[in-house]
């Protein structure tokens, strides 16, 4: 179709032309009582051109429509479409006619006399399916000045049935008993066919070409350009030249994934609907009708929720914050927990990130004298440990009765276990929930154990967001996810909990430190803080305080020997004390007290463990000064004037300069004592072996010549 | 993240906790305006933040019309001054690789680094502990250019190649589907393909070769360094890379939005296959 491209040009002068001739010609044979078709005539001659015409260039046919903007068929095509109000025809009429040759449904929808007289003319075409015969046959219907005759004979009797049939949807069914299949199908073959021009046979085949469909899938080249040019005088993009590839991709795209149904639910989007409604919950008010006063002076009064909006707002300007509609939510949820919880107060720890899913941490203080519910798993350990040396007793007894065989005691004594803290003081000190996302319940965590924190500083794990996966590591790590988080927690809350220096103080004097330097381990908020000045907090570290205890290496805040027996563990016998004795004395571990200032704090490897700096350099008397762990990654705090907050969001891993390294195995243990009777013998040298076997022979000589003389002292007696 | 859309990028990546302050991004917002006019521009991507000890790093990045042409980095210590780094070399990446720990904050510092060369004079020849100076900038330069390396992302079709070899953004990207959003096969990495050629012809025979002209994420070595989440209940998803901890990708399903911020240390995290 090399030829094409001229031809836009020119085509709309023919058309018109041709058009007006050919009017001229209906006009001349037509019989005089049959006005209205006159008009109808038009459009469905300029309906037939178009058709003829079509292959040649869409812009071509575009100008045809320059005569059917009268009449009513407009309507109906921008009825069809989805254009609004196209006032440039060349868009708006175009398309739908076309697509009324290949697309029937949206178009027959009309009623209409003129729509079921093209319906009628569409129907011949569609008979065939949009072959070419079919349109050849309709061209060969237009050019046949006498044979038209016939046409509006049928046409005048299509008018006269349809006018007074009703309209509908159905109507197109019924104009096609007029036209029996056979009946059309004679009529070429009756007239003579005049030879078409070749131009129009060049149309006629060049679309033809274009309507084959493809191979892999029902859409023909010529659907797709329709479809596409539809798109885009529907959204007239900026240069649309630049874009046509990737609209070429997205319309291909769009017939084979139509829009769904409105009134059928996307099943891709259910889970959001599902959290939005969950999430919905937060913001509804619980409460009875009733209570609605009381609930009001009850809120407006103290309450045990965080202002958490207040934070974020300070942690934004610091540049720490999740977004303002995520910490809207957080508060809601820590509301819904303090309405669920008997909280006495309750503060925003912040959130730990996770592979598939996040924790968002609550630390709540419950209400004095609120059972907690523990449960006792912290007993288990030591009751396997004594079973186990009850166990070898017995068996070391049976065992005496053979005298034989004993079998070995094993040597190796679980470490003792060091009891977990009381609740409500040291790592303890505070209860932490969690969950996964506002709108979702809030989970409790367990007490941490000693043991768990010492574990926990030797490995390094991710958190999967699921609290009851298990952790997998070496060295093995007693507990699920949800125990290792409460370690982590523990041992960030130690860190890096910090605070200006004098907002808190201790409580009275409780006299001189006691024996042992246990140190005060509670403290109480001053009410006479009267706020450090911004730049001084930056500028010096001894302005900032921790406010948390430190952990000791024992995995506590307050020591605790292991070694002092209790009661049970003295029945275990002597033996085992003296063993006990024989190992290094248990040295008391002593940490740096409470409120201690930040100045104090080590180094990691020549790099300060904080950094200080003003949220806003641009405006330093109003900005806030921010404090970030270096040891830490993650772990913020903020001070202002009177108020100061901490928070965490991070992945939960301290930060190390060198590599982390698993601690090795074990060394290999001894399987039981050396003893003379199980000690292996080393094996004679061969020297050793010579000589003994030397010494035998001397002395199997000696003792073989003893004999030969006392034969011979025995012949000679008898030959004597 | 594109520094049009800044604002609602800023959103959107916050789920990792870091962002910035009304004033960082007030400046931000109007420097990085000034950047595209003056050093003309096509795209001016706001990269991310490397947290120093005594100062943070603000990058930004300027693209060509051709989006995988090398891209030019600018760095900025408070959001309005930007000045250019020079683009990386082998050499530097090798040079710095040696470099560990935070950086310091400030452009001028150098790193101390002592190692042993053989020296020869004549016809002695032994090692001599040198002491080689590694400017703060060079590693900046080349961290950044690991890290886009290595975990800078991009959806599936928000790019697409023409016949002339240039690479434009796709103005008609609709965003992915959900069930596309939370495979990993439909993110790339944003730059030249490296594992492509390696694929069998089978694979290949299912690409789209103006689409997927890229590495996926899917087949990363450690696998499983990357966290796929799903926030604000499905309507935003959250590429998080284990790697480089502090590299955020986020989209929204159906949506044009997409970007990625780095905002950390600038350390990789090297213990990744013992975390996972």
């Amino acid at each position: 179709m090399g030829d094409t491209p001229p031809d836009p040009e020119p085509r709309p002068q023919q058309p018109s032309s041709r058009r007006s001739s050919q009017v001229s010609q209906r006009r001349s044979r037509e019989l005089s009582h049959l006005p209205p078709t006159i008009s109808e005539e038009v459009p469905r001659i300029a309906f037939d051109d178009r058709v003829l015409q079509s292959g040649q260039g869409i812009l071509a046919s575009q100008n045809n429509f320059q005569d059917w903007s009268s009449g009513p068929l407009l309507t109906q095509q921008e009825n069809l479409t989805m254009f609004q109000a196209e006032e440039d025809q060349l868009g708006g009429v175009e398309y739908p006619s076309l697509n009324m040759g290949f697309q029937p449904q949206p178009y027959l929808e009309e009623g209409g006399i003129q729509a079921a007289r093209n319906t009628s003319l569409m129907q011949q075409l569609q008979q065939g399916q949009g072959s070419l015969f079919q349109q050849l046959n309709s061209a060969y219907l237009e050019t046949q000045p006498n044979f038209l005759g016939q046409f509006s004979m049928y046409q005048g009797e299509d008018l006269q049935f349809n006018q007074g049939a009703p309209h509908g949807p159905y109507m197109r069914d019924d104009p096609a008993l007029q036209y029996s299949p056979s009946e059309l199908g004679f009529m070429p073959f009756n007239v003579e066919v005049p030879e078409p021009e070749p131009r129009e046979l060049a149309v006629q085949n060049a679309k033809a070409y274009l309507l084959q469909t493809s191979v892999s899938c029902s859409l023909s080249l010529y659907e797709h350009l329709v479809n596409l040019l539809t798109k885009i005088l529907n959204q007239r993009p900026e240069d649309p030249l630049s874009l046509l590839e990737s609209l070429n991709r997205t319309t291909q795209w769009e017939w084979f994934h139509p829009r769904l149904d409105t009134m059928r639910d996307d099943p891709e989007m259910e889970p959001t609907y599902e959290t939005a409604d969950r999430q919905k919950g937060l913001f509804l008010r619980s409460g009875a009708a009733g209570e609605g006063e009381q609930e009001m002076e009850e809120e407006v009064a103290e309450t045990a929720v965080p202002n958490v909006m207040e934070t974020a707002f300070y942690f934004e300007q610091a540049g720490v914050a999740l977004s303002s509609d995520e910490s809207f939510r957080i508060f809601m949820a820590l509301k819904q927990l303090v309405e669920q919880q008997p909280i006495h107060t309750c503060r925003f720890w912040g959130k730990v990130l996770g592979l598939s899913r996040s924790y968002l941490v609550a630390e709540v203080e419950f209400r004095e004298g609120e059972e907690e519910g523990e449960e006792e798993e912290v007993e288990e350990p030591m009751e396997g440990g004594e079973g186990l040396d009850a166990h070898a007793e017995e068996e070391g007894e049976e065992d005496e009765e053979k005298v034989t065989d004993v079998i070995p005691k094993p040597m190796w004594k679980p470490p003792p276990v060091i009891p977990k803290e009381e609740s409500r003081s040291g790592t303890n000190k505070y209860l932490y929930f969690v969950c996964n996302e506002p709108g979702r319940p809030w989970t409790r965590l367990p007490h941490v154990t000693p043991i768990q924190i010492v574990q926990a500083r030797k490995i390094k794990k991710f958190f999967t967001g699921y609290l009851d996966a298990p952790v997998i590591s070496f060295p093995p790590f007693p507990g699920n996810e949800a125990s290792y988080l409460r370690a982590q927690i523990a041992r960030i809350s130690a860190a890096t909990h910090i605070s200006p220096l004098g907002f808190y103080q201790f409580g009275e004097e409780e006299g001189d430190e006691e024996e042992g330097g246990a140190g005060r381990d509670s403290y109480e908020e001053n009410p006479d803080f009267e706020g450090i000045p911004v730049l001084e907090l930056v500028d010096s570290m001894a302005n900032w305080v921790h406010h948390t205890q430190h952990i000791l290496p024992q995995g506590r805040c307050t020591w605790v020997n292991p070694l002092q027996k209790t009661e049970e563990e003295e029945e275990l016998g002597e033996e085992e004390e003296k063993a006990d004795e024989g190992l290094e004395d248990m040295e008391q571990e002593v940490g740096p007290p409470l409120l201690t200032p930040l100045s104090e704090d080590a180094e990691i490897m020549h790099m300060s463990p904080w950094t200080a700096h003003l949220s806003c350099s641009l405006c330093p008397q109003y900005s806030v000064a921010v404090m970030r762990s270096n040891l830490w990654p993650g772990a913020y705090a903020y001070a202002s004037g009177k108020k100061f907050e901490n928070i965490y969001i991070g992945w939960g891993h301290k930060y190390s300069p060198e590599n982390f390294n698993p601690p090795l195995p074990a060394p290999i243990q001894h399987e039981y004592p050396s003893s003379p009777e199980v000690m292996e013998m080393t094996d004679p040298t061969v020297e050793e072996e010579q000589a003994l076997k030397a010494a035998q022979e001397q002395a199997l000589a000696a003792s073989e010549e003893e004999e030969e003389d006392e034969e011979e002292d025995e012949d000679e007696d008898l030959e004597d | 993240m594109d520094a049009e859309s800044l604002l609602l990028s800023l959103e959107l990546a916050s789920g990792s906790g870091q962002g910035l302050s009304p004033d960082r991004r007030a400046s931000l917002l109007t420097s990085l305006t000034l950047v595209k006019r003056d050093y003309r521009y096509d795209r001016v991507l706001f990269w991310g933040r490397i947290l120093g000890l005594v100062a943070d790093y603000y990058i930004a990045q300027g693209l060509s019309e051709d989006q995988l042409a090398p891209r030019k980095t600018l760095y900025s210590l408070n959001c309005m001054e930007w000045s250019l780094l020079p683009p990386a070399t082998e050499d530097m990446v090798v040079q710095t690789s040696v470099v560990k720990g935070r950086f310091m904050g400030d452009p001028s510092h150098e790193y101390e680094h002592t190692e042993l060369q053989k020296m020869s004079e004549g016809e002695k020849v032994f090692e001599e502990e040198v002491v080689v100076q590694i400017k703060e900038e060079t590693r900046l330069v080349s961290v950044i250019d690991q890290i886009d390396k290595a975990v800078a992302v991009i959806p599936r079709g928000a790019l697409f190649k023409t016949p002339f070899g240039p690479i434009h953004v796709n103005r008609t990207f609709e965003g992915l589907s959900l069930s596309e959003a939370k495979k990993l096969s439909s993110y790339f990495h944003f730059r030249e393909p490296v594992e492509l050629k390696n694929k069998t012809l089978l694979e290949k025979a299912d690409l789209d070769p103006s689409l997927d002209f890229m590495d996926s994420l899917e087949h990363d070595i450690p696998k499983g360094s990357w966290s796929i989440q799903m926030e604000r209940g499905n309507a935003l998803v959250v590429l998080r890379s284990l790697l480089w901890p502090g590299l955020t990708f986020f989209h929204a399903p159906r949506t044009k939005n997409c970007g990625y911020i780095y905002v950390g240390t600038g350390e990789k995290n090297i213990d990744l296959p013992f975390m996972l």
